[in-house]
C-alpha cells in the first residue's frame, strides 16, 4: 500500500513521468487496437466471438521469433506472419468455424476456447514455457535528460500498426469491403443481393487471423511472447471490444489506446504483478457498466 | 423433468458401486473419488447450464473459494494464517487429531457457506449479462480470483499452502476422502433430483426456454438465476474444501482455480453426456474420467492438445450428447433401461430442442 502511494507521489511530483507513461501507453495501445478492431471485425460480420485471439497473436509472436533466431530480421516477420497466419485461419474456418456459425453463441465461444488450448499448449511443446522476445537492432532514445526513454522499436511498431490499420480502412473501400460490411448489416439480404455469404464469411475469418498475425510479429519485437500469454490478449481485447461496441470502429480504437495507456500507469502504480489481474478486473468493470446501461433502457422501454 | 422418484433398484446400484469400489480395486482409490468429484462438478454446472440455460465459464471459483475459506479456517482456528503461509517460516507446525477433524468439519461448512455468499455477491454482476457476456463474466470473475490470490501474501501468494496433515496412515486418508467426496456426490444427485422435481425445475426450465416469456408470466427470474447459481456455488464450495484437504497442498493457478482443466472439464462431461437431463452430467463424468485415466499416460504432454481437439470436436460435432443421442436414436427402450419412470421425460425432452436457444 505504501509503495503504491510511493509512486503516486512520484508520478504528482515529476509530471515528465506521466508524459513518457502516456507516449509509452500509446505505442503498445496501437497494437491492441489494430487486434481489437480484428476482433470487432469478425464478432460483427459472422457473431462468433473468438477465444482464440490472443493465442493467434502468440503465433505470429513466435513465428517472428523464429525468424529472428534464423538471422532474419524480426520486421520482416509481419508480412510472413500474415501469410501463415491466413493459412491457419483458412483451415480452422474450414475445420471448426463454419460449422459453428449458424448455432448458438456458446457453441462458437466454447469451440474457439478449444483452439485456443490446442494453440497454447502446441506453442508450449514446440517452443517450451519460456518467455521470448525477437530483438531488432534499433537503439533506444531518449528525451528531456534521459527522464524520457522510447525504444525505437516501439515507435516503428507503432508506425506499421497505424499503416495496417489504415490498409484494411481503404480495403473496407473496395468490392469486397462492401460485401463485407453489407454482410455484417444483415446476412440473409445480402444473401438475396447475390452476395456469396460464405466466401465472406471465410475472407473475414482469414483477414482477422492475419491482422493478428501482424500485431502478434509486432508484440514479439516490442514486448515478448509466451505461449500461455495469449488468455490475457484475448481478454484485453474483449475488454476493449466490449467497451466501444463492435460495430463502433473509431470507438474500438480509441478504446484500444485508452487500454496500452491504463496498463503502463496501472503497471507503474500498482507494480507489475498486478498488472494481469488489474485486466480481468477491469472486463468486470465495464461489463458491470454495460449491464447498467441496459438496465437504464430496459427501464426506458418499460 | 420426471416427477416420478429414482427406481430403488438405480438408488441401491450406486451406492453399492460406490462402497465397493474401493473395496474391490483399492489401487484405484483416488482415481474413483476423482469420478465422484467430477460427478459434482458436472450436476452442478447442468443446473446453470442445462437447466437454465446459462452457460458459465466460471463456476470453477466457488470451488477455489471454498478451498481457499477451508485452509483459512483450519489454520486460523489454531494459528495465526500469516505466519504458516509465510515462506520464511522455519517452526513445524502439526495438528492434533482433534484440532485436525474439528477445523476439517467446521472449514467445511465455512466453505459452502461463503462460496454461497459470494454467489449472491457476484449474481449482482453476472446476471444482468446474457448470453456470451455472461459467459465471458463469469470467466472474469474466476480469472480475476485466481490473479488475485496469485499476489496476496497474506493467503501464500503463487507459492500456495500446505494444508494441515491428515492425523492418520496413508490408506485411512485416502478412504475418508473417498467416502467423503461418494458422500457429497449421492448428496447432491439426491438433492438435484428432488430440486428438478418442484416448481423450481420447472421455473429454471422455464427461464431456458424463454425468458422473457417466463417473466411475462409472473415468475420473478431475477431471484430463480441467483438461487440456482448460490446452490450450486454451495455444493462447489464444499467439494473445493474436501478436494484441497485431499491432495494437501493448494495454489491458485492450477489447483484451486484451474480454468483451462477443471473449469473446462466440467462443461464438457455435460456435453458429452447430454446437456439438460439429469443423467446426462453423470454417464459424461463417468465416461470422460474413464477415457481420460486410460489414455493420460499414453500421450506424454500432448494431453491438454488432445483436450482441445476434443472439446473442438463434442461442440461442432456431438453437442446432443450421449444420453440426448439415445434419447433421439431408442426413446422407448432408454426410458425402459435407465428408470422405468421416466418414459414421460425423454418424450418431453424430444419435444424441446435439445439445445435450448432460449438464453442466448
Amino acid at each position: 500500500m505504501e509503495q503504491v502511494i510511493g509512486n503516486i507521489s512520484v508520478l504528482a511530483a515529476m509530471p515528465i513521468f506521466n508524459l513518457g507513461l502516456l507516449i509509452d501507453g500509446l505505442l503498445v495501445g496501437s497494437i491492441f487496437a489494430l487486434a481489437a478492431y480484428g476482433l470487432a471485425l469478425v464478432w460483427g460480420v459472422m457473431s462468433v466471438k473468438n477465444l482464440a485471439q490472443g493465442d493467434f497473436i502468440m503465433i505470429g509472436g513466435y513465428i517472428t521469433w523464429n525468424l529472428g533466431r534464423l538471422g532474419i530480421d524480426p520486421l520482416l516477420g509481419v508480412p510472413v506472419a500474415m501469410v501463415v497466419l491466413w493459412g491457419i485461419g483458412w483451415v480452422l474456418y474450414r475445420t471448426v468455424i463454419s460449422k459453428v456459425i449458424t448455432r448458438d453463441l456458446f457453441t462458437s465461444l466454447l469451440a474457439t476456447f478449444g483452439i485456443a488450448i490446442v494453440i497454447q499448449q502446441g506453442l508450449n511443446l514446440a517452443f517450451g514455457p519460456d518467455t521470448q522476445s525477437a530483438h531488432a537492432n534499433l537503439p533506444t532514445l531518449s528525451f528531456a535528460g534521459g527522464l524520457i526513454t522510447i525504444a525505437a522499436t516501439r515507435i516503428v511498431g507503432f508506425a506499421l500498426a497505424i499503416l495496417l490499420a489504415i490498409a484494411v480502412i481503404l480495403f473496407m473501400k473496395s468490392r469486397m469491403g462492401q460485401a463485407i460490411r453489407a454482410t455484417a448489416q444483415d446476412s440473409r439480404a445480402a444473401r438475396v443481393l447475390g452476395i456469396d455469404t460464405e466466401k465472406v464469411y471465410s475472407f473475414t475469418f482469414c483477414l482477422n487471423a492475419a491482422i493478428c498475425g501482424a500485431a502478434g510479429a509486432l508484440v514479439a519485437v516490442v514486448w515478448n511472447v509466451q505461449p500461455f500469454l495469449g488468455t490475457t490478449y484475448s481478454i484485453r481485447l474483449f475488454v476493449i471490444v466490449t467497451a466501444a461496441g463492435f460495430g463502433n470502429l473509431p470507438g474500438v480504437i480509441a478504446a484500444g489506446f485508452g487500454m496500452g495507456v491504463f496498463e503502463q500507469f496501472g503497471g507503474f502504480v500498482l507494480g507489475a504483478q498486478f498488472q494481469q489481474a488489474l485486466i480481468v478486473l477491469l472486463l468486470l468493470a465495464v461489463l458491470a457498466v454495460r449491464q447498467l446501461q441496459q438496465l437504464r433502457v430496459r427501464q426506458a422501454v418499460q | 423433468m420426471s416427477r416420478a422418484p429414482v427406481h430403488p433398484l438405480t438408488i441401491g446400484l450406486l451406492l453399492l458401486a460406490g462402497a465397493a469400489a474401493p473395496l474391490l480395486f483399492p489401487a484405484y482409490t483416488n482415481q474413483v473419488a476423482v469420478l465422484w468429484l467430477m460427478i459434482v462438478f458436472a450436476s452442478t454446472w447442468d443446473i446453470l447450464g442445462g437447466q437454465m440455460g446459462y452457460n458459465s465459464l466460471g463456476n470453477i471459483f466457488f470451488f477455489g473459494a471454498g478451498m481457499y475459506t477451508s485452509a483459512v479456517v483450519q489454520i486460523g482456528l489454531y494459528y495465526d494464517v500469516g505466519m504458516y503461509t509465510s515462506g520464511a517460516r522455519t517452526t513445524h507446525i502439526v495438528f492434533t487429531t482433534a484440532q485436525y477433524f474439528t477445523g476439517f468439519a467446521l472449514g467445511t461448512i465455512a466453505a459452502g457457506v461463503v462460496a454461497a455468499l459470494f454467489a449472491v455477491a457476484t449474481s449482482w454482476i453476472v446476471f444482468g449479462l446474457r448470453g456470451p457476456y455472461f459467459a465471458i463474466g463469469t470467466l472474469g470473475v474466476a480469472v480475476a480470483a485466481a490473479e488475485l490470490i496469485s499476489s496476496w501474501e497474506w493467503l501464500g501468494a503463487a507459492a500456495g499452502i500446505s494444508m494441515p496433515v491428515f492425523p492418520g496412515a496413508p490408506e485411512t486418508q485416502k478412504l475418508f476422502f473417498y467416502f467423503l467426496l461418494f458422500g457429497l456426490a449421492f448428496a447432491v444427485l439426491g438433492f438435484l433430483r428432488w430440486l428438478y422435481s418442484t416448481n423450481f425445475g420447472l421455473a429454471i426450465n422455464a427461464i431456458r426456454d424463454d425468458e422473457e416469456k417466463a417473466e411475462a408470466m409472473g415468475l420473478y427470474t431475477r431471484r430463480y438465476k441467483r438461487t440456482a447459481w448460490t446452490i450450486a456455488a454451495f455444493f462447489l464450495g464444499i467439494a473445493g474444501a474436501i478436494f484441497g484437504n485431499m491432495t494437501g497442498f493448494i495454489e491458485p493457478r492450477d489447483i484451486a482455480f484451474p480454468t483451462t482443466t477443471f473449469n473446462i472439464f466440467m462443461i464438457l462431461m455435460v456435453l458429452l453426456g447430454g446437456k439438460g437431463t439429469f443423467w446426462g452430467p453423470v454417464v459424461g463424468a463417468v465416461v470422460f474420467q474413464v477415457i481420460k485415466e486410460v489414455t493420460w499416460t499414453y500421450f506424454l504432454g500432448w494431453q491438454f492438445v488432445a483436450l482441445g481437439l476434443l472439446i473442438v470436436i463434442i461442440v461442432v460435432y456431438f453437442q446432443q450428447g450421449i444420453v440426448g443421442w439415445l434419447m433421439e436414436k431408442y426413446p422407448e427402450r432408454f426410458g425402459i433401461r435407465i428408470a422405468p419412470k421416466e418414459r414421460q421425460e425423454s418424450s418431453r425432452a424430444i419435444g424441446l430442442a435439445p439445445h435450448p436457444e432460449g438464453a442466448e
